[in-house]
């Protein structure tokens, strides 16, 4: 890929729009909608069952479940077509050994034609702790890449990443919100490689950008935004592509387990991508950075 | 940036071998005794169970109170101080009235570090309880160190009779630790059905022999029970004959007269005096043997006991009568405890989550390897080969540690594999810029090297800052994410500036002269 000359700076305000538009549908969304959360978070007990018998459907589970007394059943189709995951909202404590019991109850309703290969439970004090602690990461890697930004480069540097953070994050929890998919543990930890993802990007851009503001201190700053963009240009769409193609295969071949987090990957790296471009060099242009900005700072330091 | 001198070379090799070769132990049974390493897989990769256990505190709490109620009763008797309304509020609480005459007098039994019947913690600067005088009203409560004191007791003492429970079962290398103050979390790998451990592991197994009786005014009081099976029930007399400290060991048997499933069990000296004393004077009358609240059997006693052992025979099936001889011998606990975190997958579930994860790695790494050749051909070579290493050297680390590898953590690797190149990326990228102002391609490529040395050290922090914390506050397989994912951030810096830069240095000093290098 030689180098580009693509006047990305042409469309700063119109993906800002876009970009504002999302993040506010995404904040209703999370609002209104709220997201879904999974067993992990909210509580209750996930039982992954594999049916053995090809007479078995996904009604006859269902019907089996909801004769049990568990509260709110949902029986979904999981991975394979005899895969399914049961979850409800009844948690451990109640009874001594209700996983058992449920075991025994099934074998009575339909027969021994199925196996439980994944169980699940959490009460409800450690759910909220999890929540708690999930939360809580969230919140301190965001303010430790704060922090970091905030030492190697300026002050308007370390606003316009951490927006593209904020905007990572809003918009992929969005996502989940809209497609009602299911929030756990490790959806927490594809969040927070997508914060390292994004960062990673936007730094690039900024380190060229620092250097640029260098080089030329007659070009303002929209302009060498986008001489910046240009030259990491193709570094941004190999290193998109090499992970895309590391996470597409887990979220194809690494079964059904992994599909929730490597989606959220996929999502987090395109949205990543696309705001280490189009929202954290627009806030360096809003913010006015030019020559000055680095210079002053670097008299300080001497 | 292309010099290396020969020790360097030397050490390079030799670290990546050794590593490797560690790596590749995993894979191909090596017997040697200096690399006896194993990478573990997780419960989530090769079944097995995780279960957190919680101690409820509330009846240990009950007892120490009632204990400290009639230690206190007994000492302001013995100073002849006058009280009134001595009682515990709440479980919490112990208070009593005295005159005011006598409060300067309890302030001197109760406070400061001389005292006997509060103790003083010399480490935690505080006593047991703290101690409250309001007007005539005194107070005493848990001090919160007196409280960790009780609850660290009794997770010590908890944590001894679950290992002794888990062992007995014999699991292979179960995981027994310490969580919190009042929690206990139990490991165990390859286990297929965990709902024997669960229920075993779920009884207080409170032992207690106690006599059945008609009348309700009985000295010491008396409470209905019900038998097991819920069938019927008892009027039980409250006074404990003999309790499970005094057994020494208790076994299942097959009864050759009655054949039925028997519990045998023996008792310490003082057990034998005890029952030989109650069985001599109980002639006649029905003994009822309670576990947790429960009557297993009430026999009838025929003849005193006087040798020390005895038989339970209640209503058992053998599984039945062996984990119930089980619980007697592996003693009680001090508290309730309930499950309240369980994680079970069943080994194959375990095996397909292996064989996915491996066969997701296989194709994302060729798929990254077939883009690499394609964009920067033998560059890409380059960039592939220290990918290898890369790898070789991730998974190598991870054995010399004998880190758990979870599925999560697979995704790790893979990610790693994935974002490995970028390093590699964004030296070429920039050694192409420097190339087209430079004629001298040694110089083009060592600043190539120099001028993208911060942004990639920049881009690796930020990602590792990520992992850092996601592997201190993340639990179960997510730290194992955490975990492979910061490891590959570490092995790609060093196969980025050690392997790839040492081969594209051969590579360039030989080609220097070639009108297209890159």
């Amino acid at each position: 890929m030689e180098a580009k000359n693509i006047p990305f700076n042409k469309f700063y305000k119109i993906f800002n729009i876009l970009s504002l538009s999302l993040i506010l549908i995404s904040i209703l969304l999370l609002i209104f909608k709220g997201l879904n959360f999974g067993v992990d978070f909210k509580g209750g007990t996930l039982i992954e069952v594999r049916s053995l018998d090809k007479t078995l459907n996904i009604s006859d589970l269902r019907k089996s479940f909801n004769n049990l007394n568990l509260g709110d059943v949902k029986v979904k189709k999981f991975g394979k077509d005899n895969d399914y995951v049961v979850k409800f909202e009844k948690k451990q404590s109640a009874e001594e050994n209700f996983i058992e019991n449920i075991k025994i109850e099934l074998k009575k309703d339909i027969g021994n034609i199925f196996e439980f290969r994944r169980v699940e439970s959490v009460g409800p004090k450690v759910s909220s702790e999890l929540l708690k602690s999930g939360i809580i990461a969230i919140a301190l890697s965001l303010t430790a890449m704060l922090i970091y930004i905030w030492i190697r480069f300026e002050w308007q540097f370390s606003v316009g990443a951490i927006a593209a953070l904020f905007h990572d994050v809003i918009i992929t929890l969005g996502f989940f919100s809209f497609l009602s998919l299911e929030i756990n543990l490790s959806i927490v930890a594809a969040v927070l490689t997508i914060v390292g993802y994004s960062m990673n990007d936007t730094v690039v851009i900024y380190d060229r950008v620092r250097e640029n503001l260098n080089k030329f201190s007659d070009i303002n700053i929209n302009e060498i935004t986008n001489i910046s963009i240009n030259e990491t240009l193709s570094r941004t769409i190999i290193t998109s592509i090499t992970t895309l193609l590391a996470l597409i295969s887990i979220f194809i071949f690494g079964g059904a387990i992994l599909k929730g987090f490597s989606f959220a990957m996929i999502l987090g790296v395109i949205v990543g991508t696309y705001s280490s471009i189009y929202i954290a060099n627009p806030i360096l242009v809003k913010l006015n950075v030019s020559q000055k900005t680095i210079l002053k700072e670097d008299k300080e330091y001497n | 940036m292309l010099y290396f001198s020969k020790l360097k070379i030397i050490s390079v090799l030799i670290f990546t071998l050794v590593i490797s070769y560690l790596s590749i132990s995993n894979f191909i049974k090596i017997d040697d005794d200096i690399f006896k390493r194993n990478i573990n897989l997780g419960l989530d990769l090769q079944g097995g169970s995780y279960l957190l256990l919680e101690i409820d505190n509330s009846p240990v709490i009950e007892q120490e109170l009632q204990n400290k109620l009639i230690q206190i009763k007994k000492l302001l008797k013995e100073k002849s101080i006058i009280y009134k309304n001595l009682s515990i509020l709440d479980n919490k609480i112990i208070y009593f009235n005295v005159e005011g005459d006598y409060v300067d007098q309890i302030v001197l039994l109760f406070e400061g570090r001389k005292s006997l019947i509060n103790p003083y913690y010399d480490q935690f600067k505080t006593n047991q309880f703290d101690f409250l005088v309001n007007n005539n009203r005194i107070e005493l409560s848990y001090s919160k160190y007196g409280l960790v004191q009780l609850k660290s007791s009794s997770q010590n003492r908890a944590i001894e009779i679950v290992r002794r429970r888990v062992d007995e079962i014999g699991t292979n290398e179960p995981n027994i630790l310490k969580r919190g103050s009042d929690r206990i979390l139990v490991e165990l790998p390859g286990l297929d059905n965990p709902d024997r451990i669960k229920t075993l592991l779920g009884k207080t197994a409170n032992l207690s022999f106690r006599f059945v009786t008609q009348s309700e005014s009985e000295a010491f009081g008396s409470e209905k029970l019900s038998f097991q099976d819920g069938s019927e029930e008892a009027n039980i007399s409250k006074r404990i004959i003999l309790s499970g400290e005094n057994l020494i060991d208790a076994q299942p048997r097959m009864d050759n007269q009655s054949n039925q499933t028997v519990v045998v069990f023996n008792l310490d000296r003082i057990g034998t005096k005890k029952f030989a004393r109650a069985t001599s004077n109980g002639v006649g009358k029905r003994l009822a043997i309670i576990l947790d609240g429960k009557i297993i059997s009430a026999p009838n006693i025929n003849e005193p006991i006087i040798g020390g052992s005895g038989q339970i025979i209640g209503d058992l099936t053998f599984q039945e009568a062996t984990d119930l001889a089980l619980l007697l011998r592996s003693g009680a606990l001090p508290a309730p405890m309930k499950i309240i975190e369980e994680r079970s997958v069943g080994p194959d579930l375990g095996q397909d989550s292996i064989n996915a994860g491996v066969l997701s790695l296989i194709i994302g790494f060729i798929l990254v390897i077939l883009f690499m050749l394609g964009k920067y051909k033998i560059f890409g070579l380059i960039a592939n080969f220290a990918l290898i290493t890369n790898l070789l050297l991730l998974i190598g680390i991870l054995t010399l540690f004998e880190a758990t590898l979870t599925l999560p953590g697979i995704a790790g690797i893979i990610l790693t594999v994935g974002m490995a190149v970028d390093a590699n990326v964004l030296i070429y990228e920039r050694i192409k810029e420097e190339i087209k102002n430079e004629s001298n391609k040694i110089l083009a490529f060592d600043s190539g090297y120099m001028k993208s040395r911060t942004t990639i050290l920049d881009a690796n922090i930020t990602t590792l800052i990520a992992t850092i914390i996601l592997f201190i506050l993340g639990s179960g397989p997510v730290k194992g994410f955490a975990l492979t994912l910061g490891v590959g951030i570490l092995t790609t810096l060093f196969s980025v500036y050690f392997i790839a830069r040492l081969l594209t240095s051969i590579y360039v000093i030989k080609n220097k002269h070639k009108e297209k290098l890159i």
